[in-house]
């Protein structure tokens, strides 16, 4: 079975073949968001699309789906809502999945099934990320203003974490965003001595 | 509180401002509902987030509510439209080397006219093996149905003689600027936003090619209008106020500057300005120039789902998609609007409530007083440019009848 893979993610999409290559739906292609989309399905006769739900080309793509109804394998708009459960879970992951006519919904469950699966895998990767990064973010505003009190306060950096800390608690916020706090008013008042 | 809340799609256009307002104005409030406005590029998003409960209305090009009910292309699903979200609002705008061969001016043209000059370019195109090619919004939308109209009308044929591709609204101006189309026939603000890129001239407004043309509509699941019904009654007087307040006077401004935010249509505030105050700036660096009635969003019972308006728009389809004509699917496609609903949501207020739910369709060469169980109404003309009508009961011969 051939299944054709758009996504404006490039790294999504490779997240999603992986996944399909290991459970040994191998006749893979990869559409390059960045060429021109109909010739790429065109040349690649696929039985199976596989595009994120966001995707800008969605309503050209449909359009030519439509025209292809004169051609000897036309594809259909979207997968059998015989299947309710599968395409709900997948609209909810962001996939959207169009297919041949005529091709079974149990051939057709185990690669939405799987698509599912590799969107959310990527969604929480994403996740992790923007978390990670926030993190690091927030350790180096904290950074920052520990450096500004105790130079002002001429203290050390422990005694510099603890004020933090201490004006974090009593005011019910925090530490990054005291942090911040103290950088702003470095930044408008830093040159007031 | 969360059966109040209505999850609303929108694309951002102009005419997605009604629930926009309802929401940022407190019209909807004032209904007691919440409204949460959800953003996607494309139709097919908000037709998928509408059909799998992500969303509980959505603003929707009004054909593509037809088709989805029809199940054209995908499993049907019914459809219901208790609110008219405008009428008209859409240019065709050449390339400038379209503008230049036809011999656009800085004044709106005659549509005979312009037409009589595009087919001779088009056929010579069509010759040397390099046929005109135009964007659309949606296959099922009305700038599909009314630039086909209008090419029909004057001798071309939109299958045979020239192409016709989809492009999305956001990426239409680019597609002009890379030369991938000739023409574009969308919403605003993207036609203003083609012609200041330079890359583009407005050669009609689509409203000179049916004075009172369908566009927008409010579309929801019949399964919600019949589950949520009073709800959504709320909601259809929530929108009329706001479209109350979208053509008063002054209001303009302000509407403008909220539409342009980053998180609805993130298009230039004075491009927006000027479709909602009926100035379009036709040529790069021109004047804008005012043409009445470009954008037409609350008066004369706009907001009314006349069953005639889905009607013509199932002609089209039947026209475009060649189908054979269906008795049964004609009754379906009108019954996507639901006047009665409008009815029963805006009675006992002050606006005029039309007695019939089905009209001749461009039969008005002047304004002319209309039966009304509520308030004045006033119907102004509704021409289309070769001066046929359309009459609902009679959808057979009416399309017998055309090019």
């Amino acid at each position: 079975m051939r299944i054709a893979i758009i996504d404006t993610s490039t790294t999504r999409a490779a997240i999603i073949s992986d996944g399909l290559r290991a459970a040994g739906l191998d006749d893979l292609i990869l559409i390059d968001p960045t060429g021109p989309l109909v010739a790429q399905i065109e040349a690649a006769t696929p039985e199976v699309v596989l595009i994120n739900l966001e995707n800008p080309s969605r309503d050209l793509l449909e359009d030519f789906f439509a025209m292809s109804r004169a051609l000897a394998r036309p594809i259909a708009m979207f997968v059998d809502q015989s299947d309710t459960e599968a395409t709900f879970a997948a609209i909810d992951a962001g996939v959207s999945a169009y297919v041949v006519d005529g091709l079974s919904q149990q051939r057709i469950k185990p690669v939405l099934d799987l698509a599912v699966r590799r969107f959310h895998a990527f969604s929480s990767l994403q996740r992790e990320l923007d978390d990670a990064k926030h993190a690091l973010a927030e350790r180096a505003a904290i950074d920052k203003a520990k450096a500004i009190v105790m130079k002002r306060r001429g203290i050390d950096e422990p005694a510099a974490y603890a004020l933090l800390r201490g004006q974090a608690m009593r005011s019910n916020r925090r530490i990054a965003e005291i942090a911040e706090a103290i950088i702003t008013s470095e930044a408008l008042m830093g040159d007031m001595e | 509180m969360t059966g109040e809340r209505f999850r609303i799609g929108f694309l951002p256009l102009v005419d997605a401002a009604l629930p926009i307002l309802a929401h940022e104005l407190g019209f909807a409030a004032r209904e007691g509902l919440a409204i949460e406005l959800v953003r996607d590029m494309t139709w097919a998003t908000v037709r998928d987030r509408l059909l799998y409960g992500h969303t509980d209305a959505a603003h929707m090009i009004a054909p593509l509510a037809i088709a989805t009910t029809l199940g054209r292309d995908r499993p049907a699903v019914p459809l219901a439209v208790p609110f008219v979200l405008g009428l008209n609002g859409n240019a065709v705008t050449f390339s400038a080397a379209l503008a230049a061969e036809v011999g656009l001016t800085d004044a709106l043209g005659d549509p005979q006219q312009i037409g009589a000059a595009l087919k001779q370019i088009a056929l010579a195109r069509l010759a040397a093996g390099k046929p005109l090619r135009f964007g659309v919004v949606h296959r099922y939308s009305s700038h599909n149905y009314m630039l086909r109209y209008w090419l029909a009308g004057v001798g071309i044929r939109p299958d045979q003689d020239v192409e016709i591709v989809v492009t999305s609204p956001p990426f239409a101006a680019d597609a002009l600027a890379a030369g991938e189309v000739d023409g574009i026939c969308v919403g605003e603000p993207w036609n203003s936003i083609a012609v200041e890129r330079g890359v583009g001239h407005i050669a009609l407004a689509t409203a000179q090619i049916w004075r009172r043309g369908v566009e927008k509509v409010l579309a929801m699941r019949e399964a919600v209008l019949d589950d949520r019904r009073s709800e959504v009654e709320a909601l259809v007087r929530a929108l009329h106020a706001a479209a109350a307040h979208f053509v008063a006077p002054g209001a303009a401004e302000a509407s403008a500057e909220i539409l342009a935010r980053s998180e609805y249509l993130d298009a230039p505030r004075d491009a927006i300005l000027r479709a909602i105050t009926d100035r379009i700036r036709l040529t790069p660096g021109g004047e804008p120039i005012h043409y009445p009635d470009f954008m037409f969003q609350y008066r004369e019972a706009a907001n009314f789902p006349w069953r005639s308006q889905a009607a013509w728009l199932y002609s089209q389809m039947v026209r475009w998609d060649y189908m054979a004509f269906d008795a049964v699917g004609a009754a379906a496609a009108s019954n996507v609007f639901r006047p009665e609903v409008y009815r029963a949501a805006l009675a006992g207020s002050g606006a005029p409530l039309p007695g019939a739910s089905s009209k001749l369709e461009g039969g008005l060469d002047e304004p002319i007083g209309a039966g009304s169980t509520q308030g004045r109404l006033t119907l102004g003309s509704d021409r289309f440019f070769d001066g046929r009508a359309f009459d609902p009961d009679d959808i057979e011969a009416y399309l017998a009848e055309l090019p």
